[in-house]
């Protein structure tokens, strides 16, 4: 993405981020309380406090470029351009939902807007990513896989053999560790000798970067960088963007192992508010609000449509496990 | 004109002339390339195909199947080569939970059209950790096909329409077979999955067995006919999952009994899937409680004489045939 390097922002782009990202969190917002009532079911694990990271990543992409997530996957979904509804849907398990009910909150997938897949095993998509940008290679199609991950992926062994590959075979792929500092419950210092995750680049010889969330705009242009590596060079990247998820690991959590005190402290670096008050430096402020009526519109659109949707046909669990 | 190919011959031609067909496929495994095949199945394609289509990889089995589905998700036709299928359990995550599911989880979107082949079953002296039937693991996994073939003509053709297969596929052959010979068809031959082979007609027992082990129920079978004057029906399923149960049902309708003889532990082995599927479909048929020839119920020991114990032989299947035939 050449505009990457661009570093002011435009008006209408901090208008437009700041909408995506807002999307998500009402989003979710939504999606918990509705959880609370029993509508969504199984695991669900809120990206709340960390979308920066996502549409910042994303919006370096082309629209063909690919996206391969774990389960943290909804704002990746709805950064790729999945609507709101199909993954609202999904979420509630109706016919209408990204996988018709197949596949709920861990696996989202929007094959037409190059989201292949999010993936409940720690690590084991990593690899899979690694997969997609070696068919790009091996076609020559130009198109980038951009693989996100939470920091406790990266004791995986898969994850090893997957960088390892990736760097032997110089594959377009962009590796990007959302280090939120905690895997469940466990701290970052309980699951790793060295705090600096970017430095497992290092023994496989691949380009690494580190920063934080705080401006999504930054984050764009510092994972754009990657990924013009990736397209012009054919080079992997091992990106770790720092960052904090103010909900628990998912529904279930009451997140007991930290202080509240540090989530408050968290919060007041929020990366959706810094970019509130950027819009409001630049005297746009007057905006937000219809954009926050617009965001409340879609949403309860959205759990409208989920609502009203039928459930999945009961041959719908079998259609589609052979092709 | 038949041939008479080698078991490794049969699976290098049938690579050789998929990749020939369809750009698309590409082999990737540990010493495919320089080396020509742990067991030289691929000798030749490096030179022939060129680096792109042939694949070295470090010892990265997780890593490389993982590669394999990702590209396959996105519609490239790998055939990734196990050295050993005990080594497939390295990434028996990846083949499980990503490869079985993924077209699930994507309501149809994403397919894994990929191979996953290589050694299986015992091999000669390799002891506990390298020689074992991987096959019910796989074989219990919906998403999954899984075949295991006994001839080098079936090697042949089950491989090509392995390759052709738009689900994932676990092609498991035997670490012991591939100098093995026999007759393979001139010219362009495909066998399709889940259809199985009456490898012996008979009229009092059935015998189901695949892979390697048929060839010791066939043994059993010459000397059961010969001895004991029983002419055993042996019905070789070639594919696991699917199963062609209705040709062992009509075999059994035929015989009114039933033996199973395979490779691999009997406890939740794909013996006990045939065993309940006839049961439960043949009950009025049958004149005997059907049985089971398995490995012992031990990982495989080192020494000779252990693992010939261990293994079902053409003495077990004997006994086996005869108790079902009351004889
Ligand atoms: C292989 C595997 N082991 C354990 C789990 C259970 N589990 C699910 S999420 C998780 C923590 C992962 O944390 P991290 O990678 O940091 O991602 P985050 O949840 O912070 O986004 C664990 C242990 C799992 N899903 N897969
Ligand atoms: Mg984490």
């Amino acid at each position: 993405m050449s505009d990457a390097e661009a570093t002011a922002p435009t008006l209408d782009e901090m208008r437009s981020f700041y909408r995506e990202m807002l999307l998500q969190r009402r989003f979710e917002e939504a999606a918990a309380r509705v959880y609370t009532q029993g509508k969504i079911g199984g695991f669900c694990h809120l990206y709340i406090g960390q979308e920066a990271v996502g549409t910042g990543a994303i919006r370096a992409l082309r629209p063909d470029d690919y996206v391969v997530t774990a389960y943290r996957d909804h704002g990746h979904a709805l950064s790729k351009g999945s609507s709101s509804r199909a993954v609202m849907a999904e979420l509630f398990g109706r016919s209408t939902g990204t996988s018709q009910g197949l596949g709920g909150s861990m696996h989202l997938f929007d094959v037409d807007r190059g989201l292949l897949g999010g993936y409940g095993i720690v690590g084991g998509h990593v690899p899979l990513a690694a997969g997609v940008a070696f068919a790009s290679k091996y076609r020559g199609d130009g198109r980038v896989t951009l693989c996100f991950m939470g920091d406790g992926a990266v004791n995986q062994g898969v994850f090893f053999e997957a960088m390892q590959l990736a760097s032997l075979w110089s594959l377009p792929v962009v590796f990007i560790v959302e280090n939120n500092l905690y895997a469940m419950g466990t701290p970052l210092s309980m699951q790793t000798p060295v705090e600096d995750i970017s430095l497992k680049a290092v023994p496989f010889g691949m380009d690494r970067d580190r920063f934080e969330d705080r401006d999504v705009f930054e984050v764009r242009r510092r994972v754009g960088r990657a990924v013009d590596r990736a397209r012009e060079e054919g080079r992997p990247t091992f990106l770790e963007v720092l960052t904090y998820r103010y909900r628990g690991h998912s529904m279930s959590d009451p997140a007991r192992y930290r202080t509240k005190e540090e989530v408050e402290e968290r919060r007041l670096r929020d990366p959706l508010l810094f970019l509130e008050q950027r819009i409001k430096d630049a005297g746009a402020g007057g905006d937000l609000a219809a954009i926050e009526e617009s965001v409340a519109a879609e949403v309860e659109d959205a759990l409208e449509f989920a609502e009203n949707s039928p459930p999945p046909d009961p041959e719908v669990a079998t259609r589609f496990v052979y092709a | 004109m038949p041939r008479t190919l080698q078991v490794r011959e049969a699976l290098n031609e049938a690579l050789a002339e998929e990749m020939e067909r369809d750009e698309r496929v590409f082999v990737m495994g540990e010493e495919v390339g320089h080396y020509q095949g742990a067991y030289k199945v691929t000798r030749g394609l490096l030179e022939r195909f060129g680096p792109r289509r042939v694949w070295d990889t470090p010892i990265n089995e997780g890593g490389f199947a993982g590669i394999g589905i990702g590209a396959a998700m996105v519609g490239l036709r790998p055939v990734i080569e196990f050295m050993t299928f005990n080594f497939s359990l390295v990434a028996f995550d990846q083949i499980v939970n990503n490869a079985a599911k993924i077209r699930q989880m994507s309501a149809g979107r994403l397919s894994v059209p990929i191979v996953f082949r290589g050694g299986g079953g015992a091999a000669r002296m390799l002891a506990a950790q390298h020689s074992q039937a991987t096959e019910p693991y796989y074989a219990h996994v919906p998403g999954l096909k899984v075949v295991v073939p006994s001839t080098p003509a079936e090697y042949k053709g089950l491989l090509k329409a392995s390759i052709r297969d738009d689900n994932p596929v676990v092609f498991i052959e035997s670490e012991l077979m591939y100098g093995a010979k026999g007759e393979v068809p001139d010219g362009e031959y495909v066998i399709p999955l889940g259809v199985a082979d009456v490898k012996r007609p008979g009229t009092d027992c059935t015998v189901v067995s695949w892979g390697r082990i048929l060839h010791t129920a066939l043994e059993a079978a010459e000397v059961l006919a010969k001895e004991h004057g029983i002419e055993c029906e042996v019905v070789d399923p070639r594919t696991l999952r699917p199963l062609d149960e209705q040709a062992i049902f009509a075999s059994v309708r035929k015989t009114n009994r039933c033996v199973v003889v395979h490779e691999g532990w009997r406890y939740g082995g794909v013996g006990a899937e045939v065993v309940d599927r006839v049961q439960s479909s043949c009950f009025d048929w049958l004149d005997a409680p059907v049985e089971r020839v398995c490995n012992v119920d031990v990982p495989q020991p080192y020494a000779r004489e252990l693992e010939e114990l261990v293994l079902p032989s053409v003495e077990r299947v004997v006994d086996a045939v005869r108790r079902a035939s009351y004889r």
